[in-house]
């Protein structure tokens, strides 16, 4: 268990310092990269506590998807310039007290959260309604939970992100004028009667193309 | 304590014993490559060092090592060196999950299919580093082609691997391999199989579909500032990501490390040779593509990707389901 244990703070101190590097450092390009160093740690903790299925999909879903398009986004746009201005500005910098604040909730619900199951670890057992069985898989265990009890929040969450993305595409979407668009149905199926005209030139007076 | 030391090195030991035989065939794989490239444009291709030219890419390796290492003055140094590395890592740390026998795997992990595609999706990473790093017009440019790429092209490889789980009903590579004991899935996936080898060839920006590295009009898109070693880097991590595509594409639909008989004389054959085999055919199928298709244009890539991939990976999924609860041949454990 000292391996176990010595692996738990090496990630724990990886995923810390990359968090506060994320905010940290001058180049914002640099601190997509920490947020991405943290996103890894995260999911190693989640697999050294046992849970590989949410490691696994917070791998695939936040570093291989969220993250890219992240980094997308910071690469094309001067994001850095404007931060510097942003900070650099004294008069501007009236959104400090609301990101106090906010961070003030979230470490408020932290406390709540983790004193409620200090102060009655049997609490959290009582919330769900099968008990967890350590033989099968978690893979198998979440399953069995989340297309039974809660299959009608998945379905809802899932109707959000539906309609979140369906509204992504409309914002972004515009149909251009006079674009030649290939048709590939247009190209196959055009005959050769279409395409070619025989033409019979006569000596010394050629032929007359555009009619 | 000491008892923890031998675990070490035994795991050390085991993991050398997989990854020099990786390398050692990620360097013939090229070599075999270029010989059937060649061969398919009547040329001879390298058949000059050692027998049949097979020490060509030791030699190629040799010449790598040798030349001086530039790092351009305006790139981002540490995300410029990190980045061939990223690259190389990612390509072989994937290799744990893949079972080459029943016993023979290095780690036979519950979620190993999970595993191999959240890898893979972190390949497009030291593509995207080398790119931005390098601070020029050309390898940027190469950079973001290859990243819009490769995410569409994830999708509908996630939505065929959900199509192969579904029959399965587990998450265990080994598991996956032995479902196919009687049948093996490319008999009922097989259009899921084609698109599958479509889509391993884009996620790899192999050819028709190598717009990252289009020499005609990006030079050599994101490795175009890089020399040396870190180029071998960036190749040899490339051609090690073909090989894992290929062993993808036998386990999940050729069967993996089983034998297309279970008669006396394929029974003969030592298992991890099958998927050698099965891993060496699917090759040859990707260098003959390299060799007869042209490439893509860049606007028929992301369309074949989005509105035509997926449209049907999807639809698949749903047949494969219905079929499957209809005829009661759910996997349920």
């Amino acid at each position: 268990m000292i391996i176990h244990t010595i692996f738990f703070y090496i990630f724990s101190i990886i995923a810390i310092f990359s968090a506060i590097m994320v905010t940290v450092s001058r180049n914002t390009v640099h601190s997509v990269f920490f947020l991405i160093l943290d996103f890894i740690t995260i999911s190693c903790l989640f697999i050294m506590i046992g849970a590989e299925f949410i490691g696994m999909i917070m791998l695939i879903v936040y570093v291989g998807a969220v993250a890219v398009l992240f980094l997308f986004v910071v690469m094309m746009l001067n994001v850095s310039k404007q931060k510097n201005e942003w900070l650099g500005d004294e008069k501007n910098s009236n959104h400090i007290p609301i990101g106090l604040l906010i961070s003030g909730i979230i470490f408020f619900e932290l406390i709540i959260v983790v004193g409620g199951w200090k102060y009655k670890p049997e609490l959290l057992k009582t919330f769900s309604s099968i008990g967890i069985d350590l033989d099968s898989t978690n893979t198998h265990e979440i399953g069995k939970v989340l297309y039974t009890d809660y299959i009608h929040l998945f379905q809802l969450s899932g109707m959000v992100l539906l309609v979140a993305m369906i509204g992504a595409i409309v914002l972004t979407f515009r149909k251009r004028e006079g674009i030649k668009r290939q048709s590939y149905f247009r190209q196959i199926s055009r005959e050769r009667t279409e395409g070619v005209e025989l033409a019979d030139p006569k000596n010394n007076e050629g032929v007359k193309i555009d009619v | 304590m000491i008892e923890y030391l031998n675990i070490l090195i035994t795991e050390i030991y085991k993991i050398f014993l997989l990854i020099i035989p990786i390398l050692t065939a990620v360097a013939m794989i090229v070599w075999l490559d270029r010989r059937v490239w060649a061969f398919v444009q009547k040329r001879r291709g390298p058949n000059v060092v050692g027998p049949f030219g097979l020490f060509q890419s030791l030699a190629d390796a040799l010449k790598y090592i040798f030349k001086e290492i530039i790092i351009p003055a305006s790139s981002n140094k540490i995300i410029f060196v990190l980045a061939p590395i990223v690259t190389m890592t990612l390509a072989l740390i994937s290799w744990a999950v893949i079972p080459f026998s029943e016993e023979l795997v290095l780690a036979n992990i519950n979620v190993g299919i999970l595993y191999l595609f959240a890898v893979s999706s972190l390949g497009v990473y030291g593509i995207i580093m080398g790119g931005w790093a390098s601070n020029s017009k050309y390898p940027f440019l190469g950079a973001i082609r290859s990243a819009a790429q490769m995410v569409s092209y994830e999708v509908s490889i996630g939505v065929i691997i959900i199509n192969v789980l579904l029959c399965v009903g587990s998450l265990n590579l080994t598991d996956i391999v032995l479902a196919q004991k009687n049948l093996w899935f490319i008999v009922p996936l097989f259009p899921m199989f084609i698109i599958f080898f479509i889509s391993a060839l884009a996620e790899t920006n192999r050819p028709p579909f190598d717009l990252p590295e289009a020499e005609a009009e990006l030079v050599a898109g994101y490795q175009t500032e890089y020399s040396g070693m870190m180029y071998a880097m960036f190749w040899l991590g490339e051609y090690a990501n073909i090989l894992l595509m290929c062993s993808m594409g036998s386990i999940l639909f050729l069967g993996g490390w089983l034998s297309p008989i279970d008669l006396y004389p394929f029974t003969l054959v030592p298992a991890p040779l099958w998927l050698i085999i099965k891993i060496l055919l699917l090759f040859i199928l990707f260098s003959l593509v390299k060799a007869i298709v042209p490439r893509y244009r860049y606007d028929q890539l992301m369309k074949l990707g989005w509105k035509i991939f997926l449209p049907l990976s999807l639809t698949w999924v749903v047949l494969t389901a219905s079929y499957l609860f209809y005829f009661n041949l759910l996997p349920v454990n």
